[in-house]
C-alpha cells in the first residue's frame, strides 16, 4: 500500500458497535410472562372471573371456550365438578409462585449463611459443614416431603419447609465455592489489617460479593421449585385441596384425559410458561452479569 | 541520616519466631527476629521471595495464616506494650489503628462491589466515630491527601474505574486514615510502572513526614531501600543476616549474601565487568542445614560455618550481621593469623 508522509494505514476492521447496548438488552419473553402471571396472581381478586371453587355439576367438563360444545363464560373449560379452569389457573399461580418464592429465600438464606461459614473458617468447620451438605443434597425432595405429607399433613408450610430443607444445599455449595476464592483476595485481608472480625468480613466483605451468584441461582432455582411443589400437590403431598394449584389440577383431569384433554393441559401449560420463563430469566442474568458461572 | 536516639522505639521487636507447619515439614518461616523502628524513621526489610519478609510483617500484627502458621515465641513491643500477650479483641482494636499495613496488589486489595466513598468511611467511622457530613469530609480530605485528584467526585467511583496506581493510594488513604504509628508496607509498588512506583514513594515519604510514622518497607527492590531507608535489615532463610543503616551497607556490607546481593544490581555510569548472579539455589525452608543457612552459596565458606550458626555480632554501633567473618575471636583466615 503506498503510504502517503504522515497518512496512517489502517486496516479497516468490522468493528462492532458497543456492546452495552446489546448486552442489556432485556428478555422480553421471561419478563412479560413471569410479569403476567405475578400481576394476574396478585390482582386475582380484582379480575372478575368466577369463583374458582364455585361448583356446578351442570357445566362439568366444559371444553374450552373455542371447542363447538363450548363457552365463551369459561374460556378455558371447566374441571369435573363444574368449576371454570382460566380462574383456577389465576388463583393457583399465587400458590405456585409463593412457593417458588418463599422456599427459595428461606433456602438460599439458610444456604448462603452455611457456604459463607464453610468457606470463610475453612478447616474442620468446611469439612463438617459439606459433609451434611453432601448427605442432604443426597436426600430426595420427594420423599421427604411425602414422610411429612403423610405424617404432619400436607399444608403450604410443609411444602416449603420439605424443599427447603434440602435445596439450601445448592446454594451453601455455590457460595462456598465463590468464598474459597474471594478470601484469598486482598482486600479481605487488607479488612482484617483494618482490625475487621469475621463478622464483619463475612457480612460486609463476602455476602456482597456473592450477591450476583444468588440472584442468578435463586431466579433459576424458583423454575425447580414450582416443578418440584407441582409434583407434589400431583401426588396429593403437596398443596391441599380444594385451594387450586396447578399439580393438583393436573392430577385431576388425569383419568379423563382422553375426554377431557383441558382439564389436564392448561395448568400444564401455565407451569411449563413460567418455569421456562423463570429459567431463560435466571440464564440472561448469568450471562449478562456473571458469565463464569456456566456450570450453574 | 543519623537521629538522636529516640527515648523509646514505636516497634520493637525481639527474637520473634513463627514457624509453619507443612507436609514436608516444619518450615522456620521468621526465626529469632529482632528489630526496632523510630517515630518518623524507615527500615527496610528485604530478601529474596520466602525469607521471611511478609512472614514477619503478618506476625506483627498477629495475622499469620492459621493453623498453619504459629507464632512460637519472642516480643512484638508496640510503644511498650507486648502485642503477642493480647487478647484477639484487642488486636483488633490496634489493627488498622495503630498498625496499619499496605498490600502488594491494589488490583485486589479493594472490594469491588463498594464504592471508594463506601470503603474509605467505613475505616474513619470506626476510629473516629464520625458521621454524616464530618464523615464524608474527612473521606475526601484523606483522598486530597493521598494526591488524588477530585477527590469528592472520585469517592463515588468503583475501584474497577481506578487506575493501579489510584486504587493504590486509595488503600494507602484508608492506612492513614487512623493515623497509625506504624505503617507496614509490603512491596506496595511491585505492581506499578515506573513512573507511578516514583510517585508513590515520594507520596509515602511526604505521608510518613506529615504523621511521623514509624514505617517498614518490605521489597526486594534495592534502589528503593537506597531512596526511602534509613536503615536496612537483610533477610535470608527467617532471620535477619544483617541490619544497618543504609548507607553504610552499601558501601561496606558486611556478609557475604549483603555483598552477593549488591553486586547483582546494575549501575547507571559504572563499567564494570559482568553482574554476578548468587550461586545456587534459595535454601528448602523445611530442611535448612545445620549451620550458617547461607553456607552452601556462601563464597567464602569456612569449616565452623557448617556446624554451627552464627551468633549477631557488631561490626560498628547501629550495625549487626550473623556471619561467622566478623565474630570477634574467630579470626577469619583471610583476617589474619589464627589462634594456634
Amino acid at each position: 500500500m503506498p503510504a502517503e508522509p504522515g497518512a496512517l494505514a489502517l486496516p479497516e476492521l468490522d468493528v462492532p458497535a458497543v456492546t452495552s447496548r446489546r448486552a442489556l438488552r432485556l428478555p422480553r419473553f421471561p419478563l412479560a410472562v413471569i410479569g403476567l402471571f405475578v400481576l394476574a396472581a396478585v390482582v386475582a381478586p380484582l379480575l372478575g372471573l368466577p369463583d374458582p371453587h364455585a361448583q356446578s355439576l351442570r357445566d362439568r367438563f366444559k371444553p374450552p371456550g373455542w371447542e363447538a360444545a363450548g363457552s365463551w363464560k369459561h374460556p378455558l373449560g371447566t374441571d369435573r365438578l363444574g368449576r371454570d379452569l382460566l380462574s383456577r389457573i389465576v388463583w393457583g399461580s399465587r400458590v405456585s409462585l409463593a412457593a417458588g418464592v418463599v422456599t427459595v429465600l428461606v433456602a438460599s438464606a439458610f444456604g448462603a449463611a452455611v457456604g459463607l461459614t464453610a468457606g470463610y473458617y475453612g478447616g474442620r468447620v468446611d469439612a463438617v459443614l459439606m459433609r451434611v451438605t453432601d448427605a442432604t443434597m443426597s436426600f430426595p425432595v420427594i420423599l421427604l416431603a411425602l414422610i411429612l405429607a403423610v405424617t404432619v399433613g400436607p399444608s403450604f408450610t410443609n411444602v416449603v419447609t420439605a424443599i427447603a430443607v434440602i435445596l439450601w444445599a445448592r446454594y451453601a455449595r455455590v457460595i462456598r465455592g465463590q468464598v474459597l476464592t474471594l478470601v484469598q483476595l486482598d482486600f479481605v485481608a487488607q479488612a482484617r489489617i483494618a482490625g475487621a472480625g469475621a463478622w464483619r468480613i463475612i457480612t460486609r466483605h463476602l455476602l456482597p460479593n456473592t450477591f450476583g451468584t444468588l440472584l442468578v441461582l435463586v431466579t433459576l432455582q424458583i423454575g425447580y421449585v414450582i416443578i418440584v411443589e407441582a409434583s407434589l400437590s400431583f401426588l396429593g403431598a403437596g398443596i391441599p385441596p380444594p385451594t387450586p394449584a396447578w399439580g393438583s389440577m393436573i392430577a385431576e383431569g388425569r383419568d379423563v384425559v382422553t375426554r377431557a384433554w383441558w382439564v389436564s393441559l392448561f395448568p400444564g401449560l401455565a407451569i411449563l410458561l413460567v418455569v421456562l420463563a423463570f429459567n431463560l430469566l435466571g440464564d440472561w442474568l448469568r450471562d449478562t452479569f456473571d458469565p463464569k458461572l456456566r456450570q450453574l | 541520616m543519623s537521629r538522636p536516639p529516640a527515648s523509646r522505639p514505636v516497634i520493637d521487636v525481639r527474637d520473634l519466631r513463627t514457624h509453619i507447619v507443612t507436609r514436608w515439614g516444619t518450615v522456620k518461616a521468621v526465626d529469632g527476629v529482632s528489630f526496632t523502628v523510630d517515630e518518623g524513621e524507615t527500615l527496610g526489610l528485604v530478601g529474596e521471595s520466602g525469607s521471611g519478609k511478609s512472614m514477619t510483617c503478618l506476625s506483627l500484627l498477629r495475622l499469620v495464616p492459621r493453623p498453619a502458621a504459629r507464632i512460637l515465641g519472642g516480643e512484638v513491643r508496640l510503644d511498650g506494650e507486648d502485642l503477642l500477650t493480647k487478647s484477639e479483641a484487642e488486636m483488633r482494636a490496634i489493627r488498622g489503628r495503630r498498625i496499619a499495613m499496605i498490600l502488594q496488589d491494589p488490583m485486589s486489595s479493594l472490594n469491588p462491589v463498594f464504592s471508594i466513598g463506601m470503603q474509605l468511611r467505613e475505616p474513619i467511622a470506626l476510629y473516629h466515630r464520625l458521621r454524616g457530613p464530618a464523615l464524608a469530609a474527612r473521606a475526601a480530605e484523606l483522598l486530597a491527601a493521598v494526591r488524588i485528584p477530585s477527590p469528592v467526585e472520585r469517592l463515588r467511583a468503583f475501584p474497577h474505574q481506578l487506575s493501579g496506581g489510584m486504587r493504590q493510594r486509595v488503600v494507602g488513604a484508608m492506612a492513614i486514615a487512623a493515623p497509625p504509628r506504624l505503617l507496614i508496607a509490603d512491596e506496595p509498588t511491585t505492581s506499578l510502572d515506573l513512573t507511578i512506583q516514583s510517585q508513590y514513594l515520594g507520596l509515602l515519604e511526604e505521608l510518613q513526614e506529615r504523621h511521623r510514622l514509624a514505617l517498614v518497607f518490605v521489597t526486594h527492590n534495592l534502589g528503593i531501600v537506597a531512596r526511602i531507608c534509613d536503615r536496612v535489615a537483610v533477610m535470608y532463610a527467617g532471620r535477619i543476616v544483617e541490619m544497618g543503616p543504609v548507607r553504610r551497607l552499601f558501601t561496606r556490607p558486611a556478609h557475604p549474601y549483603s555483598r552477593a546481593l549488591l553486586e547483582s544490581i546494575p549501575r547507571l555510569g559504572r563499567r564494570t565487568g559482568r553482574l554476578t548472579a548468587i550461586e545456587g539455589q534459595p535454601p528448602d525452608l523445611a530442611r535448612l542445614p545445620a549451620g550458617c543457612a547461607f553456607a552452601p552459596r556462601c563464597p567464602s565458606v569456612m569449616e565452623r560455618c557448617r556446624v554451627e550458626a552464627p551468633p549477631e555480632t557488631v561490626v560498628e554501633a547501629g550495625h549487626v550481621t550473623r556471619c561467622w567473618l566478623e565474630t570477634p575471636g574467630i579470626a577469619a583466615p583471610a583476617a589474619g593469623a589464627p589462634p594456634a
